[in-house]
């Protein structure tokens, strides 16, 4: 192409873009169409990719295509494997795609569609694709070390200390909530539980299936589980139907609870082929396949944003979770924008698959892109809705009041319009029997998908789409649920190994039993929590989740500091250390303010000894009387919990810090370990077959 | 047009691991056969096994 050519139609891209952008930044009409939103990212997206990350590429990491990569070097045919990089791509991108991305938004629409919707595109291009290209870059220099090891060898054993009970209670944290948010899109609704219930039983089927009846045929298995899922989202229709059989299926929370936890307890004992792998299998393929289905959904119907660009709710009255924009919508989107999870997956897997260096900047930064577009079609799915509506399913009873007649006058006095009436024909529609105090975001993001799929696709099918959604969130969630709770032992086991060798072999069974009841009795204590406490849990546990997050998105991104300072790149150290400077006063001050703010919906111990006044003073109501002593128990708990993030992460930074001065005064700091060039033997057209 | 479809067919396959084994069966045969008494390759089932338990360790799933 003529260079001329292209350099006009990157400015086009450019202008495009930055029309976009003022459009819905600037908008204040009563609605703007999501094609803005798609058109501002869609261009955002490919300058950041065209011009930032090719310099990062070219200047900061310094990326050798005639480098030989571990995939080569080591190449065994199982796990270091030199892989064409569109594959790698799909198993990295289905590796870091979770349910946070789908969540997060949802929740944080409670701000207005702008504010998320900025930090999504802002966080991904200079923060969050930047982690994951970078960590993935030092960590096929180092053989595919994991950020723990890298922590440990570049920074010193404090660093790597940390980041691995970072990792820990972050898994827990996360396993709750998203427990949670299944747990409170199954409450009394038959049809949700007979379907998600449903997914057991055909996991174990696929996998019998890819085990012993025709061993490794992974897609054949998977498109019989995938036809299976879609029987159960229709059969569970007729469940709901059913006189008795509906009742099988209509449970409260707790009850809920308590399968979700025995659940994970199985699901981490029972070995991986029977429900781990095959769940996994059929998760990946319906993710994948809903995310394109909703693109095009979006695409074809061009839905219209009814929420208003910035509600009131940024001064930090919100019902969903309280506190103010800054820096409460920078915690609730976490991944989308910028996941220290990424970097777990981008050190490990990845860089054991990679055929050249070259690949990383398309996997890498590529990759993160993807997922923060998948936030935004989340954030699209959630705002079509009328604001009303959305605030109605997502205000627990708490805040809004357990009568529908009582959460609708709130919602109104908000300047939000929505009736009784509206709420009970869209229930009804949705094939469920109230979607008053949905809270976790799943509901509310289903009964968006389902009218945008409805109007794409065919209304007369809102309730098999919505639950059709529904299906989809919580088979993904439940994996993240599977494995983290799984990886989350094989931790434990790897630090008690230090302490008694038995307790460290990953099939003695006692201490499988042991090390997994350890790790579900954590996740389940918070679901439990959170199921209990009126104001609906998720605004404790979602924050939580966030600082913790980003706050192992700070020690990777201090990693990758340090490693560049060290390889003597000072004067590009900015391209890591600004998004780690953004991140440490975000966490730092949400952390601030979730321990210490007066405001009862925000500060744990605020809100502690609100509740304590009150119930010595007699004037809670007998049913929460009874549950108050254990909610200030963990009010108090989640206080230190946090303020223990806060120093974990501070206590990394200070130690960065000093490596680096120590570098730049000239005296001895751990060496690099990064992996002597050798050249790389392969002719591309070899493996890429 | 067919070409385009097979090729599409191809990275689906390996997406999904379902070559995975023929993927190992050329592995093995480009770099483990050299000798005469090398080991002969895994079977179907028991290289499933063993691929399955690997994938399934460490940190594959984020949030």
């Amino acid at each position: 192409m003529n260079k001329n050519f292209k350099t006009i139609m990157w400015l086009a891209v450019a202008l495009l873009g930055a029309f976009a952008v003022a459009g819905i930044a600037l908008n204040r009409g009563e609605s703007i169409n999501a094609l803005w939103i798609i058109t501002a990212a869609v261009c955002v997206y490919a300058i950041g990719y065209r011009f930032y990350s090719a310099w990062i590429a070219a200047r900061v990491l310094v990326i050798d295509e005639t480098r030989a990569t571990p995939a080569e070097r080591l190449d065994n045919g199982r796990d270091f494997v030199p892989t064409n990089k569109w594959i790698v791509f799909g198993h990295h991108f289905a590796a870091i795609a979770g349910p946070g991305p789908l969540i997060g938004p949802t929740l944080a629409a409670q701000f207005g569609y702008l504010p998320g919707t900025l930090w999504i595109l802002i966080g991904a291009v200079l923060g969050g694709a930047v982690q994951d290209m970078v960590i993935l870059f030092f960590s096929t220099r180092r053989n595919g070390r994991s950020l723990g090891q890298m922590a440990r060898d570049e920074i010193g054993a404090i660093g790597g200390t940390a980041a691995l009970i970072g990792t820990f209670l972050i898994m827990i944290i996360l396993i709750a909530v998203l427990g949670l948010v299944v747990v409170n899109a199954m409450k009394h609704s038959p049809w949700a539980t007979s379907t998600v219930a449903a997914t057991i039983p055909i996991a174990m089927i696929v996998g019998i299936y890819m085990r012993n009846i025709r061993p490794g045929r992974v897609l054949e298995a998977s498109i019989i589980g995938v036809v299976l899922l879609l029987l159960s989202v229709w059969g569970g229709g007729w469940i709901s139907d059913h006189e008795t059989l509906r009742t099988w299926f209509d449970h409260d929370g707790l009850p809920l609870a308590y399968a979700i936890i025995v659940y994970g307890f199985a699901a981490a004992v029972l070995p991986v082929w029977l429900l781990l792998a095959p769940r996994d299998y059929l998760s990946t393929f319906m993710k994948l396949g809903t995310i394109l289905l909703l693109a095009i959904a979006i695409v074809i119907l061009r839905p219209e944003i009814h929420m208003p660009a910035v509600t009131q709710f940024v001064d930090g009255t919100g019902p969903i979770f309280g506190g103010k924009l800054f820096p409460f919508v920078f915690i609730t989107i976490a991944c989308g924008a910028i996941s220290g999870f990424h970097a777990l997956i981008a050190s490990g897997t990845t860089p054991k698959l990679l055929t050249n260096e070259r690949d990383i900047r398309m996997i890498g930064y590529g990759g993160m892109l993807l997922e923060s577009f998948v936030a935004i079609m989340a954030m699209i799915a959630a705002t079509v809705l009328e604001p009303g509506i959305f605030f109605a399913i997502n205000s627990p009873a708490g805040v809004v009041g357990k009568e529908a007649v009582d959460a609708i006058a709130k919602i109104n006095s908000w300047g939000f319009a929505v009736t009784v009436e509206q709420m009970q024909q869209l229930a009804k529609d949705m094939g469920e029997s109230t979607l008053f105090a949905r809270t976790g975001g799943a509901p509310s993001l289903a009964v968006g998908m389902a009218s945008i799929f409805g109007s794409a696709f065919g209304k007369h099918l809102l309730a098999l789409w919505y639950h059709f959604a529904i299906m989809f969130e919580a088979i993904f969630i439940l994996t993240t649920l599977d494995a983290g709770t799984r990886v989350g032992r094989f931790m434990l086991q790897d630090m008690l190994g230090n302490f008694n060798k038995k307790l460290g072999e990953t099939s003695y069974m006692p201490s499988v039993v042991f090390t997994s009841s350890v790790v579900v009795a954590g996740w389940g204590y918070f679901l439990y929590i959170g199921v209990i406490d009126p104001n609906g849990g998720v605004n404790i546990l979602w924050p939580l989740f966030g600082i913790a997050n980003q706050m192992l998105a700070a020690i990777a991104l201090c990693v990758a500091t340090g490693i560049l300072v060290k390889s003597g790149k000072l004067k590009y150290a900015w391209v890591t250390a600004l998004p780690l400077l953004w991140l440490v006063i975000v966490t730092t001050t949400a952390a601030y303010q979730k321990v210490f703010s007066s405001d009862i919906r925000v500060g744990f111990l605020a809100a502690a000894d609100d509740m304590a006044t009150k119930l010595y003073s007699g004037v809670l109501p007998p049913e929460k009387a009874a549950v108050a002593p254990q909610l200030i128990f963990n009010q108090h708990l989640d206080a230190y919990l946090t303020l223990f993030f806060v120093v974990v992460l501070w206590v990394v930074i200070v130690d960065m810090l000093r490596l680096c001065a120590r570098y730049l005064a000239g005296k001895r700091v751990p060496k690099l370990s990064e992996v002597p060039h050798e050249p790389s033997r392969m002719v591309e057209d070899w493996v890429r077959d | 047009m067919l070409k385009k479809i097979k090729h599409l067919w191809h990275i689906i396959r390996r997406l999904a691991g379902d070559d995975a084994y023929e993927q190992y069966l050329k592995h093995h045969a480009e770099f483990h056969q050299s000798t005469v008494d090398a080991p002969p390759p895994l079977s179907r089932k028991e290289f499933f096994k063993l691929w399955q338990d690997d994938k399934w360790k460490g940190v594959k799933r984020c949030c």
